[in-house]
């Protein structure tokens, strides 16, 4: 069963902010869903190799040919904060 | 002309070919009804069609397209806070090649967010509302597109079929939805949800509009998406008028329980018109399809948590305010910018595939996959179809599901068998049913699956199923 | 007593591939470009952009694998490796897994672990203080180096000092550089090595705690980061305390290691195949060219100098594996007269004189061509130049190019030896110092040095010092 400290620590890895209700929350609605997703559990697949892709291709490659980048402009015109030609963010090392 | 709005798409596109009608009018009479619309089924509406290709195949006729549709410049937000105003600088392969084809952009439809949910009620942009009753959910997660087509708000529409986003929406809105083979249709520019189950597909009046639509969605594989395919031949204009030789499995597993009485009456009907029309009808079994649901919500979350990534707050899109390091600019944004049932998914997927957790979901959820895909496999040794309904319920009251995840899962569980198996499935209208407390009857859906690029075939069975049903959406596009 | 202690240095290396577009787009290579002129919608990571492996990439990855004796895996696959931080796009960056391109091989007595194929990241500018926004710091990101292909390379932990790994990581450095497949700088960053340090009692088996050391950007820098951990280790251990598990920085100004992470605080990379992506089928085709492609590599290639012109097993390593220093070995082996047995002479030239002017930079680079080096061997070889009037030569050489025969004569540094001016210069050393010239005759072997001195002074070195003491020795009659 999920508790508080697994979704407080699920959230960090996502990257996601929980309020103290939110996790509450989370943690009966997470655990109910997992109760039925267990369910695959008592499944029998010794043996069964995996499915990754549904499509029986490899090799799909492309080849070393450039194409067209975008501009700067438009590199950065979707940027939330912009500085120095590139995109700014709160430094990782602050 | 008044009939113009009564013409299905491909009847509109042989009266442009013919000279009967003026593209141009036919875009504008549209663009009013889709500028005018009261069901929230848009959320951007184009000011004029854009200049049309010499001698295009479809004509000029205007086509409905789902927000989460990369187009150049028109807003592309996935039905996502956290894409709010975002003007992507390309267009998807697939809206590019059909506007090649001469189906022009009318307006980006409104959906649940990135794609994840079975009611519409996801989206940032508010519901979606049932043209058949504004009380009710249009289904999801394609529901703008499948509430647009239902309305006469767009000739038809382009959606995406994650674990039943095209099928599930038109049965809920009375309308054909075809999800094609995986790989058959690019899927560069479509804001992905679970890559390997995404498939864009057609949304239409009929099932000649969809076999029109899809012939010019599927052909050359896409070089920009390495699991695309080439369709082995072009996709046949539908004409099959009986059901001779056509041999149709009906799967114990998703005929039976969960699904409402009314659903179920309106299946038995269809099974017993295919009869009367030359098919063999005979049960099968899909054993591993009761656990189809299961593996789903294990894939499908997984692959979004990780999908999801690139919304950070760095190149585009929302960015929380004011943030006081990077470790909580990527956590206030994504929490602010990501509705409830995206951060569920999203915390659902982180976990199943975390250290220590993989091999118990991910790993057995894949060989649930294999599992299925071969349950199919055997099936289609003896038939040439899976038929069931597409979704277990008519269309629910807004709001009625939103309390419990599953319950609303629970919607997928007679449509994520074929996304699983990555084969094609197709819903038509087949008649309407009341809903279980009683009340106006509203429209369901016959569920055809298929063994992978049977979609020719598949539509024209589904032609003939059409012609003796005759069921009649006009009520709804008045 | 305090047991003896073996380090245990493993290296994990990523080299930046010569290709001409980035690994999973069509943007080329940046050297150097403004920031965020080369990217586009797949390395950029916008919405609904999807990567295709370049084809060229995957050959490069191959020649790697052959080179170094791996074993190839016939399908492999790339694989998702999730964790959030600014230079990352996507919020997960495309690499192999359990199932890599290469495993296994060996260079110089060193085994490797494997061999894999993955993109780059941004370069991420810090600007520090002076770029405080809401009072934090600031970060630019530019993506013209993110999704640079990458060879990740690692070896089993069988290297044993800080000297070792920096020798080993130079013989690496050559033979990816025969190959043509990346610049191979470390300076620049398209070489790049991590490595993981511990200690064990001396003979025994399992490995110690290790530790993970970053950013050591140049061989020297290397070869004094792994030396300090490894006292740090030793430290620790000798004092009684335990080694901590954790990535550790290393500054070379300071040459101190700075804690960047413990491991409290590793990631959780959920790694999972990328279902964007196909698998590799490595084909018997793409073996044979890259077969084909690869040259000779450096091993072989000193065997051959070894055999072919005599040299010591040291010499020939080292033309062989610094393969600029090999190629122009050649070339001015192939401008000497056929059969002039000076194969050796210049091969010390080359690895001596000229190494010891120009340092790491290639000599085919300068302004010595490879003839002009031959001539002067000859030139020495015929005594018609001393050692030290050939190194006056090369200086004027590597200034200002030129032909050895023309700046011989034009600053008239011919030898003197078989000239009657020699003898006269030397006859007159003699007269100068009687009382040199007497101990030299009564066999004061020590003396004569005093008569020499003048003489190469009078000549400027012209003279050859064997030649100018047989001269004393003949007009003194010893
Ligand atoms: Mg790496
Ligand atoms: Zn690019």
């Amino acid at each position: 069963m999920i508790d508080r400290d697994t979704v407080l620590h699920v959230a960090r890895l996502a990257r996601l902010e929980l309020t103290d209700g939110e996790v509450e929350r989370m943690v009966g609605e997470l655990g109910g869903v997992l109760e039925h997703i267990e369910t695959i559990a008592q499944l029998d697949l010794d043996g069964v190799p995996p499915t990754t892709h549904v499509v029986e291709v490899a090799n799909a490659l492309r080849e070393d040919e450039p194409r067209a980048s975008l501009s700067r402009q438009q590199a950065l015109a979707g940027a939330p904060a912009v500085a120095d030609e590139g995109f700014a963010v709160p430094s990782p090392q602050a | 002309m008044s009939g113009l709005i009564d013409l299905s798409a491909s009847q509109a596109a042989a009266a442009i070919k013919r000279g009967e009608v003026d593209p141009g009018a036919l875009f504008d009479l549209y663009r009013q009804r889709a500028a005018t619309d009261s069901l929230n089924a848009y959320t951007w509406v184009a000011e004029q069609a854009p200049k049309a290709p010499p001698q295009p195949s479809l004509g000029g006729v205007p086509l409905a397209v789902k927000d989460l549709f990369c187009t150049e410049g028109v807003p592309s937000q996935s039905g996502s806070r956290i894409l709010e105003g975002y003007r992507p600088p390309y267009t998807a392969t697939v809206v590019e090649r059909l506007a090649q084809a001469g189906a022009p952009l009318l307006g980006k439809t409104n959906q649940d967010e990135f794609a994840m949910g079975s009611s519409n009620e996801n989206s940032a942009f508010g519901p979606v509302l049932n043209p058949w009753d504004r009380a009710r959910v249009p289904g999801g997660s394609s529901g703008g597109s499948a509430a647009a087509v239902a309305a006469g708000l767009a000739p038809w529409a382009i959606g995406t079929d994650t674990g039943g986003s095209i099928r599930q929406p038109a049965a809920l809105c009375g309308i054909v939805g075809l999800k094609p083979t995986y790989g058959a249709v690019s899927r560069y520019g479509m804001i992905a949800f679970a890559s390997s189950l995404d498939q864009a597909g057609p949304l239409t009046r009929d099932v000649s509009d969809a076999a029109l639509l899809l012939s010019h969605m599927v052909g050359e594989r896409d070089p920009l998406d390495a699991t695309s395919l080439d369709f082995p031949e072009p996709i046949a204009m539908p004409s099959r008028r009986t059901l001779a030789g056509i041999r149709l499995g009906v799967p114990s597993e998703l005929t039976g329980e969960g699904i409402e009485p009314g659903v179920l009456g309106a299946f038995q009907a269809t099974l017993e018109l295919a009869r009367q029309l030359g098919a063999t009808v005979e049960s099968c079994a899909l054993p591993h399809a009761p656990h189809a649901l299961a593996a789903y919500y294990v894939l499908a979350p997984a692959e979004c948590s990780s999908n999801l990534a690139r919304f950070d707050g760095v190149r585009y899109g929302y960015r929380a305010a004011d943030p006081d390091d990077l470790l909580s600019m990527y956590e206030r944004t994504r929490h602010d910018g990501f509705g409830v049932e995206v951060r569920r998914r999203v915390m659902l997927g982180t976990y199943v595939l975390s250290s220590g957790y993989y091999e118990a979901y991910y790993g057995r959820a894949q060989r649930v996959r294999t599992k299925i895909a071969a349950d199919f496999a055997a099936a289609f040794e003896r038939f040439d179809f899976v038929v069931m309904p597409t979704s277990p319920c008519v269309a629910f009251e807004l709001g009625s599901k939103l309390a419990d995840p599953y319950a609303m899962y629970l919607n997928d569980f007679l449509s994520v068998p074929a996304s699983l198996a990555g084969i094609p499935a197709l819903s038509i209208p087949n008649g309407l049913a009341s809903p279980p407390g009683g009340g106006t009857p509203l429209p369901v859906g016959f569920q055809l699956a298929g063994p992978a690029f049977s979609e020719s075939q598949m539509l024209d069975v589904a032609f003939a199923l059409e012609q003796a049903l005759g069921f009649d959406g006009r009520a709804v596009r008045s | 007593m305090t047991p003896d202690f073996e380090p245990v240095i493993g290296l994990e290396i990523h080299v930046q591939l010569k290709t001409r577009t980035k690994m999973f787009c069509g943007c080329e290579l940046s050297f150097g470009a403004p920031p965020n002129t080369l990217t586009c919608p797949v390395c950029l990571g916008l919405p609904g952009a999807l990567p295709v492996a370049n084809a060229r990439a995957i050959h490069f990855a191959l020649m790697i694998g052959l080179a170094l004796g791996c074993e190839l895996a016939d399908h492999s696959v790339f694989h998702r490796k999730n964790y959030f931080y600014p230079d990352l796009p996507k919020g997960y960056q495309i690499s192999q897994y359990d199932e890599p391109l290469c495993r296994g091989g060996e260079l110089a007595g060193v085994r490797l672990h494997r061999v894999h194929l993955e993109e780059d990241a941004a370069k991420l500018i810090h600007l520090g203080a002076s770029g405080r926004i809401h009072g934090s710091e600031q970060s630019i990101v530019d993506f013209n180096r993110g999704g640079t292909p990458l060879v990740e390379i690692v070896t089993e932990p069988e290297l044993r000092s800080g000297e070792h790994a920096r020798e080993w990581l130079s013989l690496l450095r050559a033979t990816l550089r025969s190959l043509g497949v990346s610049d191979v700088n470390m300076e620049e960053g398209s070489l790049r090595a991590d490595a993981n340090v511990s200690l064990r009692p001396a003979g025994s088996t399992p490995l110690g705690t290790k530790t993970e050391l970053k950013n050591m950007n140049s061989f020297r820098f290397l070869e004094r980061g792994v030396t300090a951990e490894i006292e740090r280790q030793r430290a620790i251990i000798e004092g009684g305390g335990e080694v901590a598990q954790e990535t550790l920085h290393f500054d070379p100004a300071s040459g101190a290691l700075t804690t960047l992470r413990s491991k409290e605080e590793a990631h959780d990379y959920r790694y999972f195949p990328e279902p964007d992506l196909v698998p590799i089928a490595t084909t018997a085709e793409m073996l044979e060219q890259a077969r084909a492609a690869i040259g000779e590599l450096p091993a072989a290639r000193a065997v051959r100098f070894e055999r072919d012109f005599g040299l010591s097993a040291e010499m020939a390593h080292l033309l062989a594996f610094r393969s600029d220093l090999g190629d122009y070995f050649e070339a001015a082996n192939a401008a000497s007269a056929a059969d002039s047995g000076h194969a050796q002479q210049l091969a010390n030239w080359v690895s001596g004189q000229l190494v010891a002017r120009i340092g790491e930079q290639d000599p085919a680079t300068s302004n010595v061509t490879p003839a002009a080096l031959a001539t002067l061997v000859e030139l020495v070889s015929a005594r018609e130049l001393t050692n030290g009037t050939a190194r006056e030569v090369l200086d004027v050489l590597l200034q200002s190019g030129g032909d050895p025969r023309a700046i011989v004569a034009e600053r008239g540094l011919a030898s003197l030896s078989d000239d009657s001016e020699l003898a006269a210069i030397v006859a007159a050393a003699i007269a100068a110092d009687p009382d040199a010239a007497a101990k030299v005759r009564a066999g004061n072997a020590k003396a004569i040095a005093a008569l020499i001195g003048p003489v190469m002074r009078e000549t400027r070195g012209r003279a050859d010092g064997s030649e100018v003491t047989k001269l004393i020795r003949e007009q003194l009659g010893v």
